[in-house]
């Protein structure tokens, strides 16, 4: 695979050394001269100087051919933003990566259709949410563009859908249950299904009813 | 025949960058009698509209959704985004035109190859570089046909 990273901070250098390790041809762009002058020691012609937003550097950098992948791994993201449209649409990159450096500016992303993203932020939030469950659901995955959202829920012994079937609950609109892990074996589960303490509750809902599926499943 | 309301409100602009491209472009458009807010990151960079300056001001990022939303953008009918930054200028135009739909965007963008690209995509860019080039070559064949005629 050819991939191109644009950016060869800690993340690019990091991402360029693992692929090629796996044996893919990689080009890295770094503008920073001092940075550069580091990363050309350890890479040689795999490293190119400059602004992986002119379109000269990118086309310098094999943007033609094109790569199988384009990572935008620098430190700004209207950066990253102008590398993913370049990439794709000027020069017909399939897959791009952008790094999200802001959290705030996910919405900048996602407006302009630049996916999948991510950011540090984001996924250290998502791990400290599953390390430290805030009232017993937590977010296992975002679909931003379908807008829809896969949560777990824990049934505890006092959970109010414990001992109910799934046809009893009053689930909110847009909310279904997908599959309840019980003992660990996991089943999808039909409106008989009874909910027992203890059973991992996976469900699918649009973001913003969180509160009203916790209402539902859990308060005692 | 049917009599058409005249428009009385002023005509609401946003200008996001001020330096002196953007303070100047404000400071016409508000003697214009435009209703003009200014963003700009540093506020010392209000100085530049001067000390009769009575349009809006507000300190903060170009990018911040809550600070363009603030600024009015929603009911604004144009927007120049002229901050020192080509990529920056480039997301925020794009929003102010898809996300917040303001009739008349222009974005400054300084690298004539970005411009002709975004230019091509629908956005309305106005690229310096591009001007300086052609009125510096325009200059020079002036200056070799009058150097011609006096020799």
């Amino acid at each position: 695979m050819y991939v191109l990273i644009a950016g060869g901070g800690k993340v690019g250098a990091n991402l360029a050394r693992s692929l090629l390790r796996s044996g893919n041809e990689v080009t890295l762009i770094e503008q920073r001269p001092y940075r550069f002058d580091k990363l050309e020691a350890e890479f040689e012609h795999q490293v190119l100087r400059g602004d992986a937003t002119e379109l000269y550097v990118l086309e310098r950098a094999g943007i033609k051919r094109p790569p199988d992948l384009l990572v935008a791994a620098t430190g700004d993201d209207e950066d990253n933003i102008v590398i993913c449209q370049l990439a794709r649409e000027k020069y017909g990159v399939t897959k791009v990566i952008a790094r999200i450096n802001d959290p705030r500016n996910q919405p900048y992303f996602d407006l302009l259709g630049i996916s999948p993203t991510v950011s540090a932020t984001g996924a250290i939030m998502a791990l400290i949410e599953h390390e430290v469950p805030e009232h017993g659901l937590i977010h296992l995955l975002e679909l931003r563009k379908e807008n829809l959202e896969i949560v777990e829920v824990s049934v505890g012994k006092d959970a109010a859908c414990q001992g109910k079937r799934v046809r009893m609950l009053k689930l909110p609109e847009g909310a279904r249950l997908i599959s309840v892990v019980r003992d660990g074996k996991a089943e999808i589960p039909d409106e008989e299904t009874q909910l027992e303490a203890g059973d991992q509750v996976l469900a699918i809902l649009e973001p913003g009813m969180e509160d009203e599926l916790r209402r539902v499943l859990l308060k005692p | 025949m049917q009599v058409v309301g005249v428009r009385c409100a002023a005509v609401k602009a946003i200008v996001i960058g001020c330096g002196r491209v953007g303070s100047s472009v404000a400071l016409q458009l508000a003697g214009s009698g435009w209703d003009v807010t200014v963003l700009d990151e540093n506020e010392d960079a209000l100085g530049r509209l001067g000390e009769t300056w009575t349009g809006g001001f507000q300190v903060g990022h170009g990018m911040d959704l809550h600070l363009l939303r603030d600024s009015g953008i929603e009911e604004a009918d144009a927007v120049v985004v002229a901050t020192n930054g080509d990529n920056t200028n480039l997301v925020i135009a794009q929003a102010a035109q898809k996300h917040f739909q303001v009739p008349t965007v222009v974005a400054r963008v300084l690298d004539p190859a970005r411009s002709q690209f975004y230019a091509a995509r629908g956005l309305r860019i106005v690229c310096p570089t591009s001007s300086a080039i052609e009125s510096l070559v325009s200059a020079v064949r002036a200056g070799e046909t009058e150097g011609a005629v006096v020799s």
